[in-house]
């Protein structure tokens, strides 16, 4: 593929130098075929499947369930991600997969932050119980 | 009627307040003679064609820096009235302010001076400069950047409505729940607030967006990573925490306007919602906001110093590696604006300690700039005056804003006139004095033409005494427990501070003054103050090689860079202008959709305000329809013919050999 | 342009310092990149969301709980939906590479059919929760629940009228180049909002269904 050719000489920071040698096809960007798609597409049925059988029958205790979830979603969004979107390090350059570990980074950042932080304010500060929650 | 106007009516108008009134009539009075006068020369036609419809980056990057400038004139009317309010206000005298318009105006100035003011000047002074110092044509989204400058004037102008129709909010610039849900603000104040800022939101996050792909596929050939001009890199970083911060604003507003709209519980206090959660989500934005800000000015103080020392910047790489980290570390520090909240010890410690490390790297860029500075043959220009008196005022607002990382020193501190002379200390003396800076700097370029020195230095001594004047004794007051926000005080042995506090906004009146004065002299004078070579500062990157103001496609071939200083790199190696064998050159052309669109958002913002359902669905639906026929043009660029490129460089050729 | 460069760095007494014969940029360049970083910005936007639901989510405010709510099997036909029209999509792009405008077109269709029956099942889940009183204003957990869903829901919406407006930009101009890339923007698009969609199913309704 000739995509390939072109991203994998233009290391991170060339000018659009390099751009101009691969302007003959539109973008810097791979395409799938039937088989990674299909490939893509199995996977990511067989890791809904499990964390859906998983949670309607309660084979394992709560917390082993959830964990278990947690993990599928996670080996599923990057099964998403390579076989969908078609992500790898070559990928414009090796800019698309920076901006996206950025993204994450600041993703885990705002999630695990606003969870730590206000478990640890409704700790300390001890909310009055909601009167609506009274009998 | 309620079907039609919403809960607008006649009520909403402010007649009733004299102040209002009075700028009213005279802001009415002003807006016609400029009507008349564009009118009268017949320039709505050019203004129209060369200007609002213009995808040219140069010419919307100029168009940012006016509107900055008007909103600066606002935004400080505001700060001046509220001056005036604490000086007078003591004793028994409730001042000449009521407190619904008091609030308003303490509200509007932040709101004013953060969106309207500093992110139009740093994103025009980006615009304008980074594809000249990339060496590229334009922005790798033309048509994208004129609607995003469009939605930037569209939240302003929702701003402005507010003066004059119905309120703005009176709950400090971030809006904090509960005071912000419906309970507490029924009216259209907050309504006001979240619309203009989700309006001027969408502008910021795409022109962020546009100018990050400009940056790392527009350089030109020869230009890696490590070979951009700091200002370039700063920019980056700078666009990168826009793409990555404004969306979490604009979710937390949303949230907000669920509560207040739909009546869902995020942030109320009833039925589970939590209001510290906004708090959370809102500085989660905010922090990486004030490193927008500022690591432009970085950026811009880096090419000054290096310039008006004649060297090269001392330590370029450790300059980026900063920049990096501060980009990073800006998302690790929110919880320092609310210490106080009570999330305990270790989330405090954690906060504060990063907060701490995070003025490391700002140091070594203090550093780097003393360094380049040292041994240097310093020309004191305006530029590089600004740029001395940021490292002296900054360094201090930096050291008291460690203090305010201590949390214990905080729970003294906290929203105290403390914290305000702080954050003013960082901002005026960092982000406003880099851009008056950049300003100087740049305006050659942009206008062919150096600004008046004389009233140039009137303006600059002014602002530094004057902003010295006005928030030294705020320093004080914060420490003796004087809160941030108040309309009257009790105490009389405070006034003297406040007066003296007055007179420094009245010290820095009278620089805005010169400021306005000395454009109006420099373009009197423009003759005196022409500068034909395009490089008037013995200048060292890309920007500077190209005329002033630059052609329509800014460079005649594209450049090819072999150093950090490539226009240095150039003219130490006896480059050669290039005569002949221009080509014609493709170029996007002009557009009116993004005025359109970004009219019809303010419809829909103000539709919303006011309840107009009617006018909210159309302006909706016409969003739809006018950004889906735009995607049905498929021509949307041109060629300037090779014989007009031939032309224009060989006007210059005849400028530059000083045969006019 | 290649030969320019490298002359440049050959002989560093006579450097070249302009491009002389220059291409221009292929009109959306840079389109592909701008998108994926829109949508890096978009995906923060849903962390806000994912967040919000992760604080308020345990806040019934003695409303009801999830596990009354949510109807694990009808959210199991909703994923499927939603797994399916991004095979059908992947099978558009690749007719796409092909150049076969028709069979392109059909799988759109399917695709954009397929977002319409995921919209319409959640509709009716909506639907559903707001007749048994448990609409968006009853409790935070509600609030969040409805805002996160609603806007991976919204999301789907402009999709599917992006799909309409590409599928009649397709038949007016064929598989030109500017077409193809609209599509694969919208590709990308299209499966971003499945990988989130794989959130909401763990975090919302999976875990919810524990807690």
């Amino acid at each position: 593929m000739s995509t390939h050719a072109h991203t994998s000489h233009a290391p991170a920071g060339h000018g659009h130098g390099h751009d101009h040698g691969g302007h003959h096809h539109d973008d810097g960007h791979a395409h799938g075929t039937f088989r990674s798609y299909m490939i893509g597409f199995v996977l990511s049925v067989i890791l809904t499947a499990i964390p859906f059988w998983l949670v309607m029958t309660g084979k394992l205790d709560n917390t082993q369930t959830a964990l278990a979830i947690m993990a599928l979603a996670v080996v599923q969004i990057v099964v998403h991600m390579i076989y969908f979107l078609h992500m790898n390090g070559r990928v414009e350059g090796g800019w698309s997969m920076l901006a996206m570990i950025f993204t994450i980074i600041v993703v885990v950042i705002c999630l695990a932050g606003s969870l730590w932080v206000m478990y640890h304010l409704n700790t300390n500060m001890m909310p009055m119980p909601d009167p609506s929650q009274l009998p | 009627m309620h079907a039609i106007f919403g809960r607008l009516s006649l009520e909403a108008f402010p007649y009733h307040e004299p102040i209002v009134v009075a700028t009213f009539v005279a802001v009415v009075l002003g807006g016609a003679a400029l009507v008349a006068a564009l009118t009268y020369f017949k320039l709505w036609g050019y203004l129209w064609k060369e200007w609002f419809t213009t995808v040219d980056h140069k010419r919307i990057g100029i168009m940012y820096m006016v509107l900055g400038l008007v909103m600066l004139l606002r935004g400080f009317a505001d700060a001046v009235m509220m001056r005036l309010q604490q000086a007078i206000a003591f004793g028994g005298s409730e001042g000449y302010l009521n407190a619904h318009h008091y609030d308003q105006v303490f509200t509007a100035h932040g709101v004013i001076m953060i969106f309207f003011v500093a992110m139009p000047f740093v994103t025009g002074l980006m615009n304008y400069v980074v594809p000249l110092q990339i060496g590229a044509r334009d922005v790798s989204f033309p048509f994208l950047n004129n609607f995003s400058f469009w939605m930037t004037v569209g939240g302003a102008a929702l701003v402005m409505v507010s003066l004059f129709v119905g309120e703005f909010a009176q709950t400090g610039w971030l809006a904090y729940p509960p005071l912000s849900g419906l309970e507490a603000s029924p009216a259209t104040g907050v309504d006001y607030y979240i619309w203009a800022l989700q309006v001027a939101g969408v502008g910021t996050t795409l022109s962020g967006i546009n100018l990050v792909c400009t940056i790392i596929k527009m350089r030109a050939p020869g230009m890696t990573m490590m070979k951009m001009p700091v200002f370039t890199w700063t920019s980056l970083c700078t666009n990168v925490l826009i793409v990555a911060s404004f969306p979490i604003l604009t979710a937390a507003l949303v949230l907000l306007s669920l509560d207040r709209y739909v009546g869902t519980n995020f942030f109320t206090n009833t039925l589970g919602g939590n209001p510290m959660m906004y708090v959370n989500l809102i500085w989660i934005w905010g922090h990486p906001e004030v490193y927008i800000l500022i690591l432009p000015c970085f950026g811009i103080f880096s090419e000054v110093t290096s310039t008006f020392s004649g060297k090269k910047l001392f330590g370029y790489t450790s300059m980026v590696y900063a920049t990096v980290v501060i980009t990073i570390l800006s998302y690790l520090v929110w919880l320092h604006h609310f210490f106080t909240m009570g999330s305990g010890a270790s989330v405090n410690s954690f906060f504060g300690i990063t907060t701490m490390i995070i003025s490391i790297p700002t140091g070594a860029k203090i550093f780097n700039w003393l360094f380049t500075m040292y041994r240097g043959r310093i020309r004191f220009e305006l530029p590089m005056m600004w740029t001395v008196a940021f490292m002296l005022t900054f360094v201090i607002g930096g050291m008291t804003g460690v203090l305010l990382a201590v949390p214990p020193a905080d729970f003294v501190l906290h929203n105290s006139l403390f914290l305000i002379a702080h954050f003013h200390n960082v901002i005026i003396g960092g982000v406003l004095f880099g851009l008056f800076a950049g300003i100087y700097y740049w305006f050659p370029k942009a206008f062919g033409f150096r600004l008046d020195p004389f009233w140039g230095k009137v303006s600059f001594w002014c602002w530094v005494i004057g902003f010295w004047v006005a928030f030294t004794p705020l320093y004080v007051l914060g420490l003796m427990g004087v809160t941030r926000r108040l309309r009257v005080f009790d105490d009389p042995s405070l006034q003297i501070w406040f007066l003296i506090a007055a007179c420094g906004a009245a010290l820095i009146a009278v620089g805005i003054g010169a400021f306005l004065l000395q454009i109006a002299v420099s373009v009197w004078k423009r003759h005196e103050l022409r500068d034909v070579t395009g490089d008037p500062w013995d200048g060292r990157t890309l920007e500077w090689a190209t005329s002033s103001p630059p052609p329509d496609y800014n460079f005649a071939f594209t450049p090819v860079i072999h150093d950090n200083d490539a226009w240095w790199d150039m003219k130490k190696r006896g480059y050669k202008r290039p005569m002949g064998g221009f080509k014609a050159i493709h170029m996007p052309s002009n557009t009116g959709t993004g005025v359109i669109l970004a009219g019809l958002s303010v419809a829909f913002g103000f539709a919303m305000i006011w309840y107009i359902w009617w006018l909210a669905a159309l302006s909706f639906i016409g969003i739809l329809v006018v950004a889906i026929g735009h995607t049905f043009n498929y021509h949307r660029d041109f060629h300037i013919p090779a014989d007009e490129v031939v032309q224009t460089e060989n006007d210059r050729t005849r400028l530059l050999s000083g045969r006019v | 342009m290649t030969m320019t460069m490298t002359a440049a760095e050959r002989t560093e007494e006579t450097p070249v310092f302009h491009v002389v014969d220059e291409h221009e940029h292929p009109e959306g360049h840079s389109t592909l990149l701008g998108f994926w970083i829109y949508l890096m910005s978009d995906c923060l936007i849903f962390a806000i969301l994912f967040a919000t639901y992760g604080v308020l989510g345990g806040s019934f405010a003695g409303g009801p709980t999830p596990k009354e709510l949510f109807d694990l099997p009808l959210v199991a036909v909703n994923t499927s939906m939603l797994l399916f029209s991004s095979i059908t999509y992947g099978f558009a792009m690749l007719t796409m590479e092909k150049g076969q405008a028709r069979q392109t077109q059909i799988w759109l269709a399917i695709t954009g059919l397929f977002g319409l029956a995921f919209l319409g099942i959640e509709l009716f889940e909506f639907a559903h929760m707001i007749h048994e009183g448990a609409g968006p204003q009853r409790s935070a957990f509600l609030s969040s629940f409805f805002t996160l869903v609603g806007t991976h829901g919204l999301h789907v919406t402009f999709g599917t009228v992006w799909l309409v407006t590409l599928m009649v930009q397709v038949q007016k101009h064929g598989l030109i180049p500017a077409n193809k890339r609209r599509l694969t923007c919208l590709s990308m698009f299209w499966h971003f909002l499945d990988v989130i969609w794989i959130g909401v199913f763990t975090f919302v309704y999976l875990m919810g269904t524990l807690r």
